[in-house]
């Protein structure tokens, strides 16, 4: 079996990295170990876990500011912050169940390594947005730090934007500060069933671009939103819209009734409030709804919100698909049967007319070892993207291959 | 500045004859035609360039940098010329690469959200292409009707709304850039995050050290429905502090929090005349925006608190007009200060704010230390603080005094748990300052990534990096050999 190493601070983590350099050993780098399915396999001798750096570090709420060691557990930041009613606002989804590992695992390292973000990502922005800073260990062996604690953290290159979904492949994160935000005092739904895809996406543009200032818009065809708790009897109301608002009272109230108005074509609006939307915005965001496990693998597209529709549509040609829309249109969960590299380039095809990315989120090992996880990238940014891979990591010991080869 | 090279000014005539092949009517070469060029809005320092060249496509970017690549001239690119950090400052063996001539809108999206636009576009020329249709571009530096938005990516510009819709980097969605081999690269799109590194996110603040972005997609965004501002008054900075903390404790974001200082009040009031109070020492605006149900019950909650925290002076802004003109004021705070001292130059650190009544203390008596007065405007919601220190060049020292005290403002940001700008840049201003923030190795590492885009050191050298290590040698820095066993590290 392989070793794993749990250093307890900074130093220990340096030195675990410096004995790796010495010793041209590959490390694989892990949090909690939760995403560890995510991404191409690492060939490594050794892992080395970051779970053992933890501890929240300061919490500022007036200062909208929280700084943790890596391996802290999402859900003890989440807790922290919830008592004095803040959130992250990038709404960190949670791919345990979708990855075959227990649900509430993460830890903030991993969280921010993988830039996880969740619906709201449109309007609040992702992980990459909310972090200001960061102390980390490069493949060098060194401790280094960019960013800040506060709101405009950048003197010179702005690191925390390259450490944010580099899957642990440039430095081993020590600590972390995040921005934090009020959690809204009301939390709403409007549902509007039995409506197309090409309905729901010009909708969906109508609510985005307009005043209403919604935290996420979504669409289920019929046999996923069957599963939803979209607060209706079974067998009926076929695929659904649901626009999510939230604030404070008297503006969700009047929000509410300017977009009802406003997508007045679209069908007949009907709202689910408080517990009721966030439950069903808690199946959207950890993305449960989908049949996921063995036999299936789970795709993730980023693409223009305005061509939600038309991806879909070319997507529905595959046999035995599922998939629904998020974040207004621009991005689509798809879950298919496991298949190979025939299905990967089928599925990124069709994002060739309107651009955009997908990678494989889930799916067995020797399918991720085979199949491009992260979409391709094209000369010269491949190249470059090795080059900056190589000026953090020189001797490639930190989670090589994760992302592509070479980085 | 890194000394020149004496190879290139002697083959001066030959890059002007090979820069005018390739952009013919675009090379600039006479003393009196260079000369607008000479500094950026940090007029402090100046210097003529090499040469100046406007190209107007991104085939001519190419070729000149491909070629200065292969010269090994060295390039400083260019947009309105309006940064504060001395950004855009020449290089004497240096081409200046004006971007000017990227002027168009090449697209809008309205579907989609987003426009794309050349680098040589204005800020506000953004915000005016959408504003029939009812979008705008949130990121509102108060130089925006000037620089340009290729300006802004290289900045990572702000603006009093950062708060809530964040800064440049938090509005692109795409760059194209042209690197200094001349090749191509194009970042994001149309749709959210990127596939592999955040280059983009690199990119911006990046100061046009990496690469020459020739191409931009930024988001736009639906107006608010309503926005309304209200001015408050304070007998005391920290009880304008205060109330900005318990504000930001309440839940609220406001969609701007700015704050000024008596000197800056009364700068701003005798230029524009928003009918600022005089006989406060520190005035807040705060503004709130969203539906009108939205802001007239924030109105009241925010109107609740400064009154709790001692406002003596509170006015709601009752129409568009009075809501612009206090804005009026606070935008126009530089020129203002502009008009009662013969020099200032405008400092950009940022700080927990609740640090503030600490650093404005410290400021104050570092003003008498120095013997020079300063004025100060703050964005408040974010922590960022602009002080202005008044100074006159025709007086022997001052400028010198000026620096020596802007260097002390920022090191006590950073003492203070703050950074050495929130939004003007590095640049030459506080190059020398980088290590007040981070060690030799933070900064060689910011070295190493300059090094995987520009090994030769030709983008805008000297600029926001102290002295690089040369790029071959950050390689294999620590191998020792022997293994180590880590005795002390648990494993399993
Ligand atoms: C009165 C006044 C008020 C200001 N207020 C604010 C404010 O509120 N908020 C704020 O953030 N800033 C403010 N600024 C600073 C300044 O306007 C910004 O930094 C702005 O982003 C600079 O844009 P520019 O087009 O003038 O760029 P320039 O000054 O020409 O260049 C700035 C930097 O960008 C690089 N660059 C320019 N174009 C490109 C390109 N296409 N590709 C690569 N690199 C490029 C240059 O090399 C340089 O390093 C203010 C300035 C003034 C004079």
């Amino acid at each position: 079996m392989t070793e794993t190493l749990k250093p307890d601070n900074a130093a220990q983590l340096r030195e675990a990295i410096l004995w790796a350099v010495d010793s041209a050993t590959p490390l694989e780098l892990m949090g909690a170990g939760s995403k560890r399915r995510l991404g191409k396999p690492v060939q490594a001798e050794m892992r080395l876990s970051t779970a053992g750096l933890d501890g929240i570090l300061f919490y500022e709420p007036e200062e909208l500011v929280l700084s943790a060691r890596a391996g802290t557990s999402l859900a003890v930041i989440e807790q922290a912050l919830a008592e004095k009613r803040q959130m992250l606002a990038f709404e960190p989804p949670d791919y345990g169940a979708l990855l075959g590992a227990a649900p509430g695992q993460a830890s903030l390292g991993g969280v921010i390594a993988a830039n996880l973000s969740g619906s709201r990502r449109f309007r609040a922005g992702a992980a990459r947005d909310h972090l200001l800073g960061f102390q980390a260990v490069n493949g060098r062996g060194e401790l280094i730090k960019s960013g800040g604690r506060v709101m405009k953290n950048v003197s010179g290159y702005d690191l925390c934007k390259l450490m944010a979904g580099s899957y642990g492949t440039l430095a081993a994160l020590s600590e972390l500060t995040v921005k934090v935000l009020p959690v809204p005092e009301v939390t709403a739904a409007l549902v509007i069933d039995d409506i197309s895809p090409d309905d729901a996406v010009r909708a969906m543009n109508l609510a985005a671009g307009s005043a209403a200032d919604i935290g996420g818009a979504c669409w289920l065809p019929e046999a996923v939103a069957e599963r939803a708790a979209l607060g209706r009897p079974a067998g009926e109301g076929g695929p659904a819209l649901v626009i999510r608002l939230e604030g404070f009272a008297p503006s969700v109230a009047s929000r509410l009734q300017s977009l009802a108005a406003l997508l007045g074509a679209a069908g007949p609006a009907r709202t689910l409030k408080d517990e009721a939307a966030r439950a069903l915005w808690a199946e959207i965001n950890h993305v449960t709804l989908l049949s996921a496990g063995p036999g299936r693998v789970l795709w993730c597209l980023s693409l223009p919100p305005a061509s939600g529709a038309e991806v879909a549509g070319a997507l529905a040609a595959l046999p035995d698909h599922e998939l629904m829309l998020d974040q207004a249109g621009g991005l689509i969960w798809l879950s298919l049967p496991e298949g190979g590299n025939d299905q990967a380039e089928t599925v990124r095809a069709a994002l060739a007319p309107c651009g955009g990315h997908a990678a494989l989120i889930a799916a067995p090992a020797s399918l991720r070892s085979t199949v491009p996880v992260f979409h391709p990238q094209p000369q010269p940014l491949r190249a470059l993207s090795r080059r900056v891979k190589e000026s953090f990591d020189p001797h490639r010991i930190l989670n090589p291959g994760r992302m592509y080869g070479g980085v | 500045m890194p000394a020149p090279h004496q190879d290139v000014l002697a083959r001066r005539a030959e890059i002007v004859r090979q820069l005018s092949r390739i952009v013919p009517a675009g090379v600039i070469d006479s003393e009196a035609g260079m000369r607008p060029y000479e500094s950026d809005g940090l007029t402090a320092y100046r210097q003529l360039p090499l040469v100046v060249v406007l190209p107007e496509t991104r085939d001519q970017v190419q070729r000149i940098l491909a070629y200065c690549h292969q010269e090994k001239i060295r390039v400083v690119p260019r947009g309105a010329g309006t940064s504060l950090s001395g950004g855009a400052l020449p290089l004497e063996d240096g081409v200046l690469l004006s971007m000017a001539k990227f002027n168009r809108v090449l697209e809008i999206d309205y579907d989609n959200r987003c426009a794309v636009v050349q680098p040589g576009v204005t800020n506000l020329a953004i915000s005016h292409a959408v504003d029939a249709e009812g979008f705008y571009y949130a990121p509102d530096p108060s130089s925006q009707i000037a620089c340009t938005i290729g300006g802004n990516v290289a900045e990572n510009a702000g603006g009093v709304h950062c708060l809530k819709y964040g800064l440049t980097t938090n509005n692109l969605l795409g760059l194209e850039v042209v690197l200094i081999t001349g090749e191509v690269i194009r970042l994001g799109g149309k749709h959210l995050d990127s596939e592999g590194y955040d280059l983009l996110g690199l990119m911006t603040g990046s100061e046009g050290l990496l690469g020459v972005v020739t191409e931009i997609c930024v988001r736009i965004l639906r107006k608010p429905e309503t926005a309304r501002a209200v001015l408050l008054g304070f007998q005391t900075s920290r009880a304008g502090g205060e109330t900005v903390a318990a504000i930001i404790a309440d839940g609220i974001i406001p969609g701007g929090m700015e704050m000024m200082d008596r000197p800056a009040i009364r700068a701003a009031e005798d230029f524009v005349h928003a009918d600022y109070p005089l006989d406060v020492e520190a005035l807040l605006i705060v503004e709130l925006d969203g539906p009108a149900a939205e802001v007239d019950y924030l109105l009241e909650k925010v109107e609740h608190i400064a009154r709790d925290h001692g406002a003596d002076y509170v006015r709601v802004s009752r129409s568009e007009d009075e809501r612009q003109l206090f804005w009026a004021g606070r935008k126009a705070a530089f020129p203002a200060v502009g008009r009662i001292s013969p020099d200032y130059y405008c400092m950009d650190g940022t700080i927990p704010r609740r640090r503030l009544p600490d650093v404005l203390a410290g400021m104050q008596e570092m003003s008498e230390h120095y013997q020079l007065g300063l004025a100060n405007v703050f964005h408040a919601g974010d922590g960022n603080l602009h002080p202005l220190i008044l100074y006159d060049t025709n007086k022997p020292g001052d400028l010198d005094k000026a620096e020596a005290f802007g260097a002390d403002i920022l090191k006590l940001c950073v003492e203070v748990g703050g950074v050495l700008t929130g939004e003007h840049g590095v640049g030459v201003e506080k190059r020398d300052l980088m290590p007040e923030m981070f060690n030799e190795t933070d900064l060689a590492q910011q070295g190493a990534v300059k090094c995987a885009f520009d090994p030769d050191n030709l983008l805008n050298p000297g600029k926001m990096l102290p002295e690089l290590a040369r790029c071959g040698e950050l390689r294999g820095m620590h191998v020792r050999g022997g293994k180590l066993p880590f005795p002390d590290i648990p494993r399993f």
